[in-house]
C-alpha cells in the first residue's frame, strides 16, 4: 500500500479498493514500527487522523470527495495546527499548542486530506542535517548513519520511508530541495509569494516559502494545486490564477531550451554526484530538450548574501519568543531583564543564538549599510543573473546539493562548511524563483538530486519537465530497503 | 544673555479606524483588558499584518490638508526592542520613506500673528499595549487592547519658538484631527498626545542647542508647563557654565518638573530595516486627488468665511469655528435671525456657559440651533427684551418648551402698549413724591430710579426703550 504514490492512492480511494481509515491506519502503523529508527515524527496525531479519514470515508459515500480527500500528510512542525503542538524544532516552543491552523494546513484540510502528524525539523528551520533539533537529530532510511538534509529532514525521511505518503515543507534556503536530494524524493518549493505564509512560523520572511516533499513530480503538482493561491492574510501572497497543475504534466519537451549553469559545476560538486546530474541532463535531450550552458556570475556571492539577509529578519522574527505570552519561560525570573535573558537563552539552541547574533549585528547602528544594504543589492545583483539567463533559456537544470547524505555530526561543528552544503539552492530563494528537486541516480548507493529551477510563476512548466523526468526514468520510485522496503 | 527657545513637536493621532492597523481587532477605548487583541494583536507565531486602508486614507487626508507631499511610495519598517507590552518585540512603523512629508500649517497666536509651521513628515504605526504597574501586588499586568491601534505621528519642524506657540500649534492639530474625522482628539484617554523636542540657544545664534526630548504630554496646560520648565532647567544649566546632555525626559505634572527616563547607557539601537511581511504601500495619483476633492471645510477657511459672510470679528470667528459641530449649529442659527452678531454673542455667551457648566458638547445641547434661533427671532421682533431673554433661554434649556411657548406660558411678552406703559409711569411717580421733587430741583441722576422702578413694577417686561421716552415725557411735565 505504501508504496504507491499519492496519486495512485488517490485512485484506489476513489475506485474502493480501500478506505481512508485503513490507509491512516496503515500508515500510523508503519510510523509506530519504523519511525524510532528515524525520528522523523515530533508529534503523531493517530486519534485525530483516524477520525479525520472516517469522516473522509463518509464523504466519499455521500459523493462530496475531492482528487484528495482521505489521502494521509504530515506537516512539518514549522506549521501551526489547531489544538496540536506546533514546536518548530525547538524547546522555546516545546509546550506550545496553537490555537489556529496556518492557511496551508486549512487548506488541505479542506480538501479532506488527513494529517498523521507533525515532522522533525531543524530547530526554526535554521539547519542544514536536521541536527539542530531540540527533539534529536532525523536520520537517513537510506543509511541511518547519514543525515537527511535540513530542515525539513523529518518530512523528507518519512516520505523516503514512506512513513507518509506526501509531506509538507518550508525551503527559505533550500531546506526541502537539499532533503528531497538526500532522501531521493521529489521536493517543491514554489515561487516566493504563491503558496501563503500565514501560520508559518517565520525564520526569514522574504525568503520563507511553503512547498511539498512527495514520491513524484505528480503528487506534488496535485498538492500544490490545493495550497496555492491568494490569501489575504499574507500580504506578500500574489493574487495569481492557480493552474490546474496536473492537466500539464504531460506537454511534450520538443523545442524546450534548458540551461546548465556552468558555476554549477566547481571544484565543490562531488564527482559522482556530477555524473548523475550529466546522465539525467541526457534524458532531458532524449524528451527533446535542447540542453545550453548558462552563466550566473555573482552566484558565489549568494551565500554570504544569504547570511546576512536571513540572520537579520530572523532576529527580528524570534524576538517574539520573549517568555511572555507563549512558549518556554525561565523559572522565578529575578527581573524582567533576567526573564528575557534566561528563557531566550535557555530555550533557543546554538544555531539559533548564532544567527539570532549575527542578524542583531548586520542591523545595527554603524553596519546596517555595509551588510544588510549591500547584501540586498547583492540580491538584485543575483535576480538579475536569472533574468538574463531566463531570456536565453525556459528551465535550468543542475545538482540540487553538492554532495550526498553525510555522516551525523560530520559538519556540527563548523557551520561555514554546513552553509556551503545551500550553495546551489540560496539563490533561487534570493529571486524568488520555484524550484524543485528530482531523483536522478545514486552516488556512493545515496540519491542524489537534480535541481530544475523556473522562472516566476512558471510552476506548471516546472513540473511538467519534472514529470516527464519521471516518465523516463524511475529513480523517484526506487525506495531503501531492508525494514523499510 | 537672551535666549531664544526653540521646539518641535512630534503629534501622535491615534486614527478614527473601526479596527486595528495590521488586525481586524476592534480599537474601541475602556474594554476589559485583552479581550480586544487578536492572535497578530498578541504576536502568536506564524501571524501576520496585513494593512488596514482606512488607516493610509486618514493619513492622506491628513496629508492634503496639510500642504503635504503623499508619498507615491511609502515602506514600513520594523522599530525593534523589547518590552512587555510590545508582543513582536518590533513596532511596525515607516522610518526612512513616510507616507506624509514636507508640509505646513499657519498658526494663529492669540494676539493674531500667524505663524507658519512646518511638518516635516507624518507616519503611520502601530500603537504598543499598556504596562499596569498598579494592583498587581508588586508584578506588572499587561493589557494588549491598544496594541496595534493605528497612529499617525506628525513631525513638526523645529519652528515654535515658545510654548505658547507650541500651545497654538497642538490646539490647530486638534482641531484639524477633528474637523478631518480621523481622530477623536480625546486627550484624556490618550488619542492625542505629544513629544516636546526643547533646545534653547542664545539670541542671533543659528545652530540649535542640544535638545532634550519630554515625553507622553497629554495635555495643552502641560505642554506648557513642561516645556517652561525644561527651557528654564537648559539656560539655568548653560549660564552655570555647564552643557544640556542629550536625552529622553519626563514631564511629571505632580511636582511640575522634568527629569531623565533613562540613561544614555540604556539607549536602544532600534534596528530598523524594511518589513519584510508588507509590501511597499503605493498610493495612487488618483486617490490623492480624490481625497483633496473631499476635503471638508478646513479650520482655518471656514473661520475666514465667517468673518466675511456673518461680519464676525476675526477672535469670534476663530470661537466659533473651534469644532466642526460648533460652526455647524452657528450656522443654522445665524441663518434663521436677522443679526449674525446677535447669534454670534449668544452661541459664545450663554449657549457656551449653559454647556460649559453641564459638561456638555454642542452636539448634546437640550436647546437644539432651531431653538435658539426661535429664541432669538423674538428679541429682534420685541415680543421679549434681551433681558427676559436669558429667562426664557434658562427655561428652554431645563425643558419648559420652545421660546414661544416659555414666553405665552409665563407671560413674558413684552409690554408695549403705550397707554399700560403710562399708567405704571403715573403710579411710579404718584408713589414717590420726594424723588420727584428731588428731580425737580435738579438731580438728573434720579431719572435712572424711575426707570428702575418701572421696570419692576412690570416685571422687567416693558419695553426699556419705550419707558425711556414716556417717562422722559412725564417728567418734563
Amino acid at each position: 500500500m505504501h508504496t504507491r504514490t499519492l496519486a495512485e492512492l488517490g485512485d484506489a480511494l476513489a475506485a474502493g479498493e480501500m478506505s481512508s481509515e485503513e490507509l491512516t491506519r496503515h500508515f500510523l502503523t508503519r510510523i509506530e514500527a519504523l519511525d524510532p529508527r528515524l525520528n522523523a515524527f515530533i508529534t503523531v496525531t493517530g486519534e485525530a487522523a483516524l477520525e479525520a479519514a472516517r469522516a473522509a470515508d463518509r464523504e466519499r459515500a455521500a459523493g462530496r470527495a475531492g482528487p484528495l480527500t482521505g489521502l494521509p500528510i504530515a506537516h512539518k512542525d514549522i506549521f501551526c495546527t489547531d489544538g496540536f503542538r506546533t514546536s518548530c524544532g525547538s524547546r522555546m516552543l516545546d509546550n506550545f499548542i496553537s490555537p489556529y491552523d496556518a492557511t496551508v494546513v486549512r487548506r488541505l484540510k479542506s480538501a479532506g486530506m488527513v494529517m498523521l502528524g507533525k515532522t522533525n525539523m531543524d530547530e526554526f528551520a535554521m539547519g542544514s542535517s536536521n541536527e539542530t533539533s531540540f527533539y534529536g537529530p532525523v536520520r537517513n532510511p537510506w543509511d541511518l548513519d547519514k543525515v537527511p538534509g535540513g530542515s525539513s529532514g523529518g518530512s523528507a525521511a518519512a516520505v523516503a520511508a514512506r512513513l507518509t505518503p506526501a509531506a509538507t515543507g518550508t525551503d527559505t534556503g533550500g531546506s526541502i530541495r537539499q532533503p528531497a536530494a538526500l532522501t531521493g524524493t521529489t521536493g517543491l518549493k514554489p515561487t516566493y509569494g504563491r503558496v501563503s505564509r500565514y501560520g508559518m512560523i517565520a525564520f526569514a520572511s522574504s525568503l520563507d516559502q511553503a512547498g511539498t516533499i512527495t514520491a513524484s513530480a505528480c503528487d506534488a503538482a496535485l498538492l500544490l494545486e490545493a495550497m496555492a493561491g491568494h490569501d489575504p492574510r499574507d500580504s506578500t501572497s500574489v493574487d495569481a490564477p492557480v493552474e490546474r497543475y496536473a492537466d500539464g504534466l504531460d506537454r511534450s519537451l520538443e523545442g524546450f531550451r534548458v540551461g546548465v549553469v556552468e558555476e554549477f559545476f566547481d571544484e565543490g560538486l562531488y564527482p559522482a554526484s556530477a555524473a548523475a546530474i550529466e546522465t539525467a541532463l541526457d534524458v532531458l535531450r532524449s524528451l527533446g530538450a535542447s540542453v545550453k550552458r548558462v552563466s550566473l556570475p555573482n552566484l558565489a556571492l549568494s551565500v554570504p548574501a544569504y547570511y546576512v539577509v536571513a540572520p537579520a529578519e530572523c532576529s527580528s522574527n524570534l524576538s517574539r519568543f520573549d517568555g511572555i505570552r507563549f512558549g518556554y519561560r525561565a523559572e522565578n525570573p529575578r527581573d524582567l531583564a533576567d526573564l528575557y535573558k534566561r528563557s531566550r537563552g535557555e530555550g533557543f539552541g546554538a544555531e539559533v543564538k548564532r544567527r539570532i547574533m549575527t542578524g542583531t549585528y548586520v542591523l545595527s547602528a554603524g553596519y546596517y549599510d555595509a551588510y544588510y544594504l549591500k547584501a540586498q543589492r547583492v540580491r538584485q545583483l543575483i535576480a538579475e543573473d536569472f533574468r538574463a539567463a531566463f531570456a536565453e533559456v525556459d528551465l535550468i537544470a543542475g545538482p540540487t546539493a553538492p554532495t550526498p547524505a553525510f555522516d551525523i555530526g560530520a559538519k556540527t561543528d563548523d557551520p561555514v562548511t554546513m552553509y556551503l552544503n545551500d550553495i546551489y539552492t540560496i539563490g533561487v530563494n534570493l529571486a524568488g524563483l520555484p524550484g524543485v528537486s528530482v531523483p536522478c541516480g545514486f552516488a556512493d548507493d545515496l540519491p542524489v538530486g537534480l535541481q530544475l529551477i523556473a522562472n516566476h510563476f512558471e510552476e506548471g512548466r516546472l513540473l511538467n519537465v519534472a514529470h516527464m523526468f519521471q516518465q523516463e526514468t524511475e529513480w523517484h520510485l526506487r525506495m531503501p530497503g531492508g525494514e523499510f522496503a | 544673555m537672551k535666549w531664544e527657545i526653540v521646539i518641535g513637536l512630534e503629534i501622535h493621532a491615534q486614527l478614527k479606524t473601526a479596527s486595528k492597523i495590521f488586525s481586524g481587532a476592534s480599537t474601541a477605548f475602556g474594554a476589559e483588558p485583552n479581550t480586544q487583541a487578536c492572535l497578530v494583536d498578541l504576536g502568536y507565531p506564524g501571524v501576520l499584518p496585513v494593512l488596514n486602508r482606512e488607516a493610509v486614507n486618514m493619513a492622506i487626508r491628513f496629508g492634503v490638508a496639510t500642504h503635504s507631499e503623499i508619498a507615491e511610495r511609502s515602506v514600513f519598517a520594523r522599530k525593534n526592542y523589547f518590552y512587555p507590552d510590545l508582543p513582536k518585540g518590533y513596532q511596525i512603523s515607516q522610518y526612512e520613506l513616510p507616507v506624509v512629508h514636507d508640509g505646513w500649517i499657519d498658526v494663529v497666536l492669540d494676539d493674531g500673528e500667524r505663524k507658519r509651521v512646518g511638518i516635516t513628515r507624518a507616519h503611520l504605526e502601530e500603537d504598543a499595549g499598556k504596562s499596569l504597574h498598579e494592583d498587581f501586588h508588586g508584578l506588572s499586568g499587561i493589557d494588549l487592547n491598544r496594541a496595534g491601534t493605528p497612529l499617525l505621528e506628525i513631525v513638526s519642524e523645529p519652528d515654535l519658538r515658545s510654548a505658547r506657540e507650541a500651545v497654538a500649534y497642538m490646539k490647530l492639530i486638534h482641531q484639524l484631527v477633528r474637523y478631518l474625522d480621523i481622530c477623536d482628539g480625546n486627550m484624556q484617554e490618550g488619542s492625542l498626545r505629544c513629544d516636546a523636542n526643547i533646545s534653547v540657544r542664545p539670541v542671533g545664534r543659528h545652530e540649535f542647542g542640544t535638545r532634550a526630548e519630554i515625553k507622553n504630554l497629554n495635555s495643552f496646560r502641560f505642554i506648557e508647563r513642561a516645556i517652561n520648565y525644561e527651557a528654564e532647567r537648559q539656560i539655568d544649566i548653560l549660564e552655570s557654565g555647564g552643557s544640556v546632555v542629550q536625552e529622553t525626559r519626563l514631564y511629571d505634572s505632580g511636582k511640575d518638573e522634568t527629569r531623565p527616563m533613562r540613561s544614555k547607557e540604556e539607549a536602544n539601537d532600534y534596528r530598523y530595516f524594511p518589513d519584510p511581511d508588507l509590501l511597499p504601500l503605493m498610493i495612487d495619483a488618483a486617490v490623492v486627488e480624490t481625497a483633496r476633492a473631499e476635503l471638508p471645510e478646513l479650520p482655518w477657511a471656514k473661520r475666514a468665511r465667517f468673518s466675511e459672510q456673518y461680519g464676525l470679528a476675526d477672535y469670534d470667528a476663530g470661537v466659533l469655528t473651534a469644532s466642526r459641530a460648533v460652526a455647524a449649529y452657528y450656522e443654522s442659527v445665524a441663518s434663521g435671525v436677522q443679526d449674525p452678531k446677535l447669534a454670534a454673542n449668544w452661541v459664545m455667551g450663554d449657549l457656551a456657559g449653559a454647556l460649559n457648566k453641564a459638561g456638555a458638547d454642542v452636539e448634546d445641547s437640550p436647546v437644539d440651533a432651531d431653538a435658539l434661533a426661535g429664541l432669538l427671532a423674538r428679541i429682534e421682533d420685541g415680543t421679549i427684551s434681551g433681558k427676559i431673554a436669558k429667562e426664557v433661554f434658562e427655561a428652554m434649556w431645563a425643558g419648559h418648551g420652545s421660546a414661544d411657548e416659555v414666553i405665552g406660558d409665563r407671560g413674558l411678552r413684552q409690554i408695549t402698549d403705550t397707554s399700560a406703559i403710562m399708567e405704571v409711569i403715573g403710579q411710579v411717580l404718584a408713589d414717590n413724591p420726594g424723588q420727584l421733587e428731588q428731580f425737580r430741583a435738579g438731580k438728573d441722576k434720579l431719572f435712572g430710579f424711575f426707570v428702575g422702578q418701572v421696570m419692576k413694577a412690570t416685571g422687567g417686561k416693558a419695553n426699556p426703550a419705550q419707558v425711556n421716552d414716556l417717562l422722559r415725557k412725564a417728567l418734563s411735565e
